[in-house]
């Protein structure tokens, strides 16, 4: 199989859907000429023309409602947020249009949103967003977040081809520092499935995105010194998020560590503990713990956002308490 | 109507007779199942024994005082069922065949033993149990005096799942007897006069007297008080629990280092391993460490025997064995015979240092104090390094203070150079 960088992998589903299917086309800033902010779309444009490529204005609001509008009328739309922050500009579409037609109107809303999100890469408090959590509550939206190529293409080619409107969360931290193995066949990853990533006995890390890494890093250190084994549960979709197999490795291991690394409070961790303590509290051997981002904006100073972001020292204290509880 | 043989119960594996200590119904009085009938004493134990079945009391074969043989019939009850007469084979304490009376309970102080200075301490009465622990208990039809007689290896002595799947286990394999252990007696309020209550001692609390009286009586109590840097036993600690405790399903403490550091010194200075009878000095060629363990009511002290025979591993096994049968109250009298030498652990409460008294006929006791975290001066800077304060009183009349200062001075040594690369 093909190595690809993770932003390779997000090229390359969008590249051969656009093949697949002449009603797959793109739009955002400067996503043509430019080839878009991180270059997702390089090139996109000499080989599929001006009308499926599209530069738009500086309007997330236009971006995601022509979105919205063509998604309607039967194509398929890609919408590009230049930076995951700038949804907020859109949110009115998004949730009061976009959540809502299939439900009124009994239409499908086939579109995808991309989403660049995530600090790490000193990108200050406009630039480093996690806003998953506010399209996590509200019904009619599907949310993907990749944390490896693999998924990265696969869940792009499942967002497209699904008949609702789907948020796709990439991270830019991961975008050339993640490699791995994408098939050049055509396949898809299921939305709504999680992916175990790492098998273990003792507790679970049930975590998605960029986060993903820093729980494997901190599993492996932890069975190198302490013996003990930790499971690692990709998310891999928000909504619907994979209950069945948290619940099974809820069953299996008794502890639950929920990481991710959007802020603690209000963050989608809530959400899953109170459905195992809602469906699995007879399993439960310790108080389900949590670690997000701290609770301020995103700090722009490099060694403030080191601090502000979880990282594998922080997880490995917090599941040594979990394992000694 | 038929007639209940009541028996004298079996409070350990080693007991082979009890005492009557007094009866708590009267022939011709009604008792229900689980009630009270009578307190007895044993070598081991005070326990109150409720009753086997419901009914009259029509016979008592053995009067307060009176000491027979377990399984002796002590008592007839007579009930409302079928005319067979029926003898109640009660093994150990009969408290566990349904919940217990709610207000005979209520004013019974508990008998949790506990704060053992080996495995984590904790009053199992207060232990939180989590979902799934009391889960598993109910599907294994472990009750819940059972459950709060399990060892518990987690935070603040709580019973974690492997705790409780280990149990299940060796209960399956039959090495757990299913009744818990017997409950001592509760403190009896005899009189009460002026906002004085008059209380009865219990047996252990009387021999326990006695022996400490003994003691001071005896030996001429000297005491010194060193201190350690505990920086590499912390360190190879903090490296080996977690693998430590996943072989060996207990934690790792800082008891089984203690007892090697004492044993080492022991072996430089037999003098200090000796006891006095008459005017003649008995040397020990073996070393038995006393390991005191605090109970809820009292205090006992198992011995590792022939210690100096054992690795770092092998102690800290012993250890845990015997601090968790004397919480379940599986000791047997050998093993709390035969000591050397004790260690005491008041660090255990959090106190710096005490002055323990002599375990007769032995020589000396060393008290491990807390380890803390302490600012001291290494090449004239300041550091911090865990520490700690180790108190040694011995017998004056053959340790002199040049040979306890010296004794304690080496327990120092081995503490502080402890070898970090060997294997636990």
């Amino acid at each position: 199989m093909p190595i690809q960088t993770y932003i390779e992998a997000i090229s390359s589903a969008l590249w051969e859907e656009m093949e697949r299917d002449k009603e797959v086309f793109l739009l955002g800033e400067d996503i043509a000429d430019y080839g878009g902010a991180f270059k997702v779309t390089k090139g996109f444009v000499d080989k599929f023309g001006e009308d499926r490529v599209i530069d738009t204005v500086l309007a997330e609001s236009a971006i995601i409602g022509a979105a919205t509008g063509a998604a309607l009328v039967g194509m398929r739309p890609v919408a590009e947020m230049q930076f995951a922050d700038f949804v907020t500009c859109g949110f009115n579409q998004l949730v009061n249009n976009t959540a809502t037609t299939h439900y009124r109107w009994g239409l499908p809303v086939p579109m995808v949103v991309r989403l660049p999100a995530g600090g790490n890469i000193h990108g200050g408090p406009f630039h480093s967003r996690n806003p998953e959590a506010w399209f996590f509550h509200q019904p009619g939206l599907k949310l993907v977040a990749p944390s490896t190529p693999y998924d990265a293409k696969g869940l792009m080619k499942a967002a497209i081809r699904d008949p609702d409107p789907v948020l796709y969360f990439e991270y830019k931290y991961l975008y050339r520092r993640i490699k791995g193995d994408v098939p050049s066949d055509d396949y898809e990853v299921p939305i709504g499935k999680a992916d175990l990533k790492r098998e273990g006995e003792d507790a679970t890390i049930v975590t998605y995105g960029p986060t993903v890494h820093i729980a494997l890093d901190a599993a492996k250190e932890i069975a190198n010194n302490d013996g003990y084994t930790i499971e690692v549960l990709d998310l891999r979709s928000l909504m619907p998020f994979d209950k069945e197999t948290i619940l099974e490795s809820v069953k299996k291991t008794n502890k639950v560590f929920i990481l991710h690394e959007d802020t603690v409070t209000g963050g989608i961790g809530g959400e899953i503990s109170a459905f195992i303590t809602e469906h699995a509290f007879e399993y439960l051997d310790a108080p389900i713990k949590r670690m997000g981002s701290l609770d301020t904006p995103v700090p722009y100073a490099p060694t403030l956002e080191e601090e502000f972001l979880p990282n594998k020292k922080k997880v490995v204290q917090v599941v040594k308490e979990l394992l000694e509880f | 109507m038929a007639t209940v043989e009541v028996v004298m119960p079996q409070m350990g594996e080693s007991i082979a007779e009890g005492t009557v200590v007094k009866w708590h119904k009267k022939i011709g009085d009604q008792v229900q199942k689980d009630e009270t009938l009578l307190e007895i004493s044993t070598d081991k134990v005070d326990s109150e024994i409720p009753s086997p079945t419901s009914g009259t009391l029509k016979k008592i074969l053995v009067e307060e005082n009176e000491t027979v043989e377990v399984q002796t019939v002590i008592a007839h009850i007579e009930t409302e069922g079928n005319g067979e007469v029926q003898q109640e084979a009660q093994q150990e304490a009969p408290a566990e065949e349904k919940e217990p009376e709610p207000v005979e309970e209520a004013a019974e102080p508990k008998s949790e033993p506990s704060a053992a200075p080996a495995p984590k301490e904790d009053k199992p009465k207060d232990r939180f149990y989590s979902p799934l622990v009391l889960n598993i208990a109910r599907k294994e039809n472990v009750s819940m005096a059972e459950l709060e007689n399990v060892p518990g290896s987690g935070a603040g002595g709580r019973v974690t799942k492997k705790d409780i799947l280990k149990y299940i286990e060796v209960k399956k394999a039959g090495k757990v007897e299913e009744r818990p252990a017997p409950e001592p007696a509760a403190p009896q309020v005899e009189v009460s006069r002026d906002g004085v209550d008059v209380v009865a001692m219990d047996t252990m609390r009387k021999k326990i007297a006695d022996h400490m009286v003994q003691s001071v009586k005896t030996s001429p109590h000297v005491s010194s008080v060193t201190e350690a840097d505990m920086s590499r036993i912390y360190a190879f600690r903090e490296k080996h629990k977690g693998t430590f405790e996943k072989r060996e399903g207990f934690k790792l403490t800082y008891t089984p280092f203690m007892v090697d550091a004492v044993i080492k010194a022991l072996k430089k200075y037999p003098m200090i391993n000796a006891s006095i009878e008459g005017d003649k000095i008995l040397m020990k060629k073996y070393i038995n460490i006393g390991v005191a363990v605090a109970l809820e009511n009292g205090l006992i002290v198992p011995v590792i025997k022939n210690a100096d025979e054992k690795n770092l591993t092998g102690i800290a096994r012993a250890v845990n064995d015997l601090a968790v049968r004397a919480r379940n109250k599986k000791l047997n009298p050998e093993d709390v015979q035969g000591g050397t030498f004790t260690i005491t652990n008041p660090g255990i409460f959090g106190n710096l240092w005490g002055t323990p008294i002599i375990n007769q006929p032995q020589l000396a006791i060393l008290g491990v104090g807390a380890i803390k975290k302490r600012p001291v001066v290494v090449d004239d800077m300041i550091a911090i390094k865990p520490m700690v304060y180790i108190s040694m009183s011995y017998d004056h009349r053959l340790i002199d203070g040049a040979l306890g200062g010296m004794f304690l001075q080496n327990v120092v040594e081995n503490l502080e150079n402890f070898d970090v690369k060997q294997n636990i």
